[in-house]
């Protein structure tokens, strides 16, 4: 278990490097990578709290610890992408709100500039 | 009374030009808008040689939000009734005036040209006729009335629904997720019989597996639309 705790403290060490750079880089806006964060930081807890993964087994109902960090991890990142697809619905939106401005300005800018040519 | 007719076309230079000449003889000084969903051919040029005005969307929005672009146009510019007709000539412009009418005399929200009122349901695939039968099952408890062709798109709605429509409209596969939006509303639909043609050039992009993806995408639509609340509005 102890090899398991190592991976997954490498490895949320490398998320939270790789969200950081990312968000110095203005490749990911501040707002967006706070989920990735969170994440990143209790992945980090749960590895270096090897109690809490003792206990987690029993308090989610399998019996392997394994397991248990699986369900863990996919919990966490289900959280994430549900939020990450609040945001994509909620910019699908505006872009089809904004190109059928769009849309609707030129066809009012056409318009006037034929009146105004008489 | 003003009266505009609507085409959503996207790719249909082959059709769309005799739909806009065929609807002109039929309603002569009736305004035509094209709203062309970012067409990769001549649409946008043949229609205005046409004689129709260009909604020119600048990029792609599906059906859904293509339609919804135009209803928002036609609101703004303060039309009392607005009929939607295909761009690829499947649906006969000579039937306009009777939706028109029903729309005026009836008092309703909007009217549907149904193949199968009166009609046989001609030129129609067996994919679209299954899931034809399949969404008339689904919609006469939810509607409390029977609905005899809830894919088509041959549609008339008066100001009421053009107001709700323009905020509030399916944007992938509108016809069928439209009339829950009214329902909602308790607004009223009339099915007038119709005739409808093979398209006139061109090709659909339906294939099986899109059935199967559209049949899902709707049916999920649907209970969207009933479970919906309104607080967030575009």
């Amino acid at each position: 278990m102890n090899q398991m705790l190592n991976v997954l403290t490498v490895f949320s060490i490398l998320l939270l490097a790789l969200v950081l750079v990312s968000v110095r880089r203005a490749r990911i806006r501040v707002e967006y990578s706070v989920s990735w964060l969170l994440a990143a930081a209790l992945l980090l807890v749960i590895s270096q709290w090897p109690g809490l993964l003792t206990r987690l087994p029993a308090w989610l109902g399998v019996s392997d610890a394994a397991l248990a960090l699986v369900m863990v991890c996919g919990g966490i990142f289900l959280v994430v992408l549900y939020r990450l697809s609040l945001v994509i619905s909620d910019l699908k939106d505006s872009n089809v709100a904004l190109i059928q401005r769009v849309a609707i300005l030129e066809y009012r800018l056409e318009s006037s500039k034929e009146q105004s040519n008489g | 009374m003003k009266l505009l007719v609507l085409i959503p076309a996207f790719n249909e230079e082959g059709a769309v030009g005799s739909v806009i000449r065929e609807v002109q003889a039929v309603l002569p000084g009736t305004p035509v808008l094209v709203v062309d969903d970012c067409s990769k051919d001549a649409t946008v040029t043949v229609a205005r040689k046409a004689g129709a005005r260009v909604l020119a969307a600048p990029y792609h929005l599906g059906l859904g939000g293509c339609v919804q672009a135009g209803y928002r146009l036609a609101y703004e510019l303060g039309y009392d009734y607005v009929v939607r007709v295909d761009g690829d000539g499947q649906h006969d412009p000579r039937y306009i005036p009777l939706v028109l009418e029903t729309l005026q005399r009836e008092g309703c929200e909007m009217v549907i040209g149904s193949r199968f009122v009166n009609g046989a349901g001609e030129h129609t695939s067996h994919a679209r006729g299954l899931a034809i039968i399949f969404f008339r099952a689904i919609l006469r408890p939810i509607l409390g009335k029977p609905v005899h062709d809830p894919t088509s798109g041959f549609v008339g709605v008066n100001r009421t629904a053009l107001e709700v429509f323009s905020h509030t409209f399916p944007l992938e596969y509108p016809e069928i997720e439209a009339l829950v939006v009214l329902q909602r509303r308790r607004f009223r639909f009339v099915e007038v019989p119709v005739q409808m043609r093979r398209r006139q050039a061109g090709r659909s992009t339906i294939t099986p597996l899109k059935s199967i993806y559209y049949m899902l995408h709707v049916l999920l639509g649907v209970f969207v639309n009933i479970l919906k609340m309104e607080a967030k509005r575009r």
